[in-house]
């Protein structure tokens, strides 16, 4: 169940995406998320998922990697669509003993997936294919104006992506000390939530415990290797724009363009 | 001097309750002073506890004397002013292999030491090359640390000290964590780069094996220098290693049950071979 997560996960292959500039995926992202929340009609979410659809394919993702990460948001996903389909007012479709079903309601709840599901779907896509050492050059590059501001881009992105790196490593270490517990009597499937929510906590105790060793000896092997923040440090592998780079950046305000037509004109 | 250089180090660690006074006082490192000369294949020995571990994250500057001195390279440690240029002498490889990995491919692991120090970027790209190919994970460059094996693992962990041009790379306890053939990659990588690239090894370990190969041996208990020599010199005193909890090579242990049953077979043996040339004399 827990290995299932693919939030944060970087999937290795070539692709035209995996090459681009960090920062113009980030940006991506950014245009990805505005779009979605543009409107609400028909042709604006075809325009969308004509748009991912041709992002996964350029990917070398396969979609069924992608697709299993949506399973540990589901509950999540469900949770929203079923507030949205029993509480909208407007005009009612059926009745289920006290609650009602509206038509704005059912609408609603089928776009709020929709948007849930894609929204995963392109963010992950994002750390799906790129390195997090990646993503953190192109975060602290992207926003390092905010230095003027004293902000710490780049202690910021550095913590970011440890903990990426770490969500591999801590997810194996819940299951292992699952299987310890389990081993010794627990029981984490019978009982109502409550009960469920308890018997997490001889989890979560050695969990906490163990990622604050982690922690501790990673920040000591960081510093046996001269790490001092980003004072006088050089980049191995230094962002630079190239031609399809620009092109990207050029597609994407294309694409939001059209979408912004779209949503003004039909 | 030699590369390293301990003058009566002593390290207290002082546990003190809620109020702030001083609860208990544990010496982890006992006035221990020696001197290790640079290119040479040093092995540390000791039980748990010790004071082996202590002593390690003392050449690296991440622990300070609390009386006495070290010198590596002739830089003080206890300078705070000397901090980064002795962690670029003296690298330091840890024992878990997850814990210490920064990166999620491997070539940007090994390249992070260079970043850390300002290399310019063609240079890192020659270091991670080579030092990669020096401890012969150049083929998993493009992989993820967390799809190696231990061995592997510590293998990049190796390599990227390595990058960073170290003079000395001290270990603590790298193998502690792996099964034994993960244990022998990591122990002939490490004799390599000794013999072909000249890096003095400070070996921190518990496994005798490990040792035998090693050019001197000291050996640590409750924090004092209680014993040092070659290992032959070391392994011929089975009984004091015993007093010490210390195990023994499978092959010394050997010798010393036949000698003591009346065998007289010399003393200082430490592989397989030479046991048998010497038993071929009793034929």
């Amino acid at each position: 169940m827990l290995r299932d997560i693919t939030i944060g996960q970087y999937y290795q292959t070539e692709s035209v995406i995996h090459r681009l500039d960090p920062r113009v995926k980030l940006m991506g992202t950014l245009v990805f998320i505005i779009s979605l929340f543009l409107g609400r009609s028909v042709w604006l979410y075809l325009g969308v998922t004509a748009f991912l659809a041709v992002i996964i394919k350029l990917s070398n993702v396969p979609l069924k990697f992608i697709v299993k990460g949506l399973k540990s948001v589901m509950i999540l996903v469900i949770f929203s669509a079923i507030f949205n389909l029993f509480l909208t007012d407007g005009q009612p479709l059926v009745h289920i003993w006290k609650l009602t079903i509206t038509k704005e309601g059912t609408i609603l709840a089928i776009f709020m997936v929709i948007r849930l599901l894609y929204l995963i779907m392109g963010s992950s896509l994002m750390t799906l294919t790129t390195t997090p050492n990646h993503l953190t050059d192109g975060l602290e590059k992207g926003l390092g104006f905010l230095k003027v501001f004293k902000v710490p881009v780049h202690e910021i992105a550095m913590m970011m992506s440890i903990a990426l790196r770490f969500i591999p490593i801590l997810i194996e270490e819940t299951d292992k000390i699952m299987k310890a517990q389990m081993a010794r009597g627990a029981n984490f499937e019978k009982g109502n939530l409550i009960q469920r929510a308890k018997a997490m906590i001889p989890v979560l105790v050695p969990l906490f415990i163990s990622a604050f060793r982690r922690a501790n000896e990673l920040a000591m092997a960081m510093e046996a290797r001269c790490y001092h923040g980003s004072e006088g440090r050089t980049k191995m592998k230094p962002l630079k724009y190239t031609k399809t780079d620009y092109i990207a950046y050029l597609l994407l305000a294309l694409y939001l363009v059209i979408l912004i037509v779209i949503r003004i004109f039909l | 001097m030699g590369i390293v250089k301990a003058d009566k180090l002593t390290f207290e660690y002082i546990r003190r309750d809620e109020e702030g006074n001083v609860d208990s006082i544990t010496t982890a490192v006992d006035n221990v002073s020696l001197e290790i000369k640079e290119g040479s294949f040093v092995a540390v020995l000791g039980h748990n506890g010790s004071g082996k571990s202590t002593f390690a994250k003392h050449l690296n500057a991440l622990l300070y004397p609390t009386e006495g001195t070290l010198w590596v390279d002739g830089m003080d440690t206890s300078e705070e002013n000397n901090t980064m240029s002795i962690r670029q002498t003296a690298g330091m490889v840890f024992q878990n292999p997850d814990n210490q990995m920064i990166c999620t491919l491997v070539e940007e692991e090994v390249g992070f030491g260079p970043e850390n120090i300002g290399v310019p970027t063609d240079e890192i790209w020659q270091r991670v090359e080579s030092s990669l190919k020096a401890v012969g994970m150049y083929a998993f460059r493009k992989a993820s640390p967390n799809k190696l094996s231990g061995g592997q693992k510590q293998r990049v962990a190796i390599a990227s000290i390595v990058a960073m041009k170290p003079k000395c790379i001290i270990l603590d306890e790298p193998t502690a964590m792996l099964d034994p053939a993960g244990r022998k990659e990591v122990i002939d990588t490490l004799h390599l780069l000794n013999k072909q690239e000249g890096v003095t090894i400070i070996l921190i370990t518990h496994y005798m094996e490990e040792v035998i190969d090693a050019d001197y041996v000291y050996v640590m208990d409750e924090g004092k220098l209680v014993m040092q020599g070659t290992p032959r010199t070391i392994f011929s005193q089975v009984e004091h290693l015993k007093e010490l909890r210390l195990d023994v090579p499978q092959v010394t242990e050997l010798v010393y049950e036949l000698q003591q049953s009346g065998l007289p077979i010399k003393d200082g043996i430490l592989t397989t071979e030479e046991l048998l040339q010497e038993l071929e004399r009793f034929r």
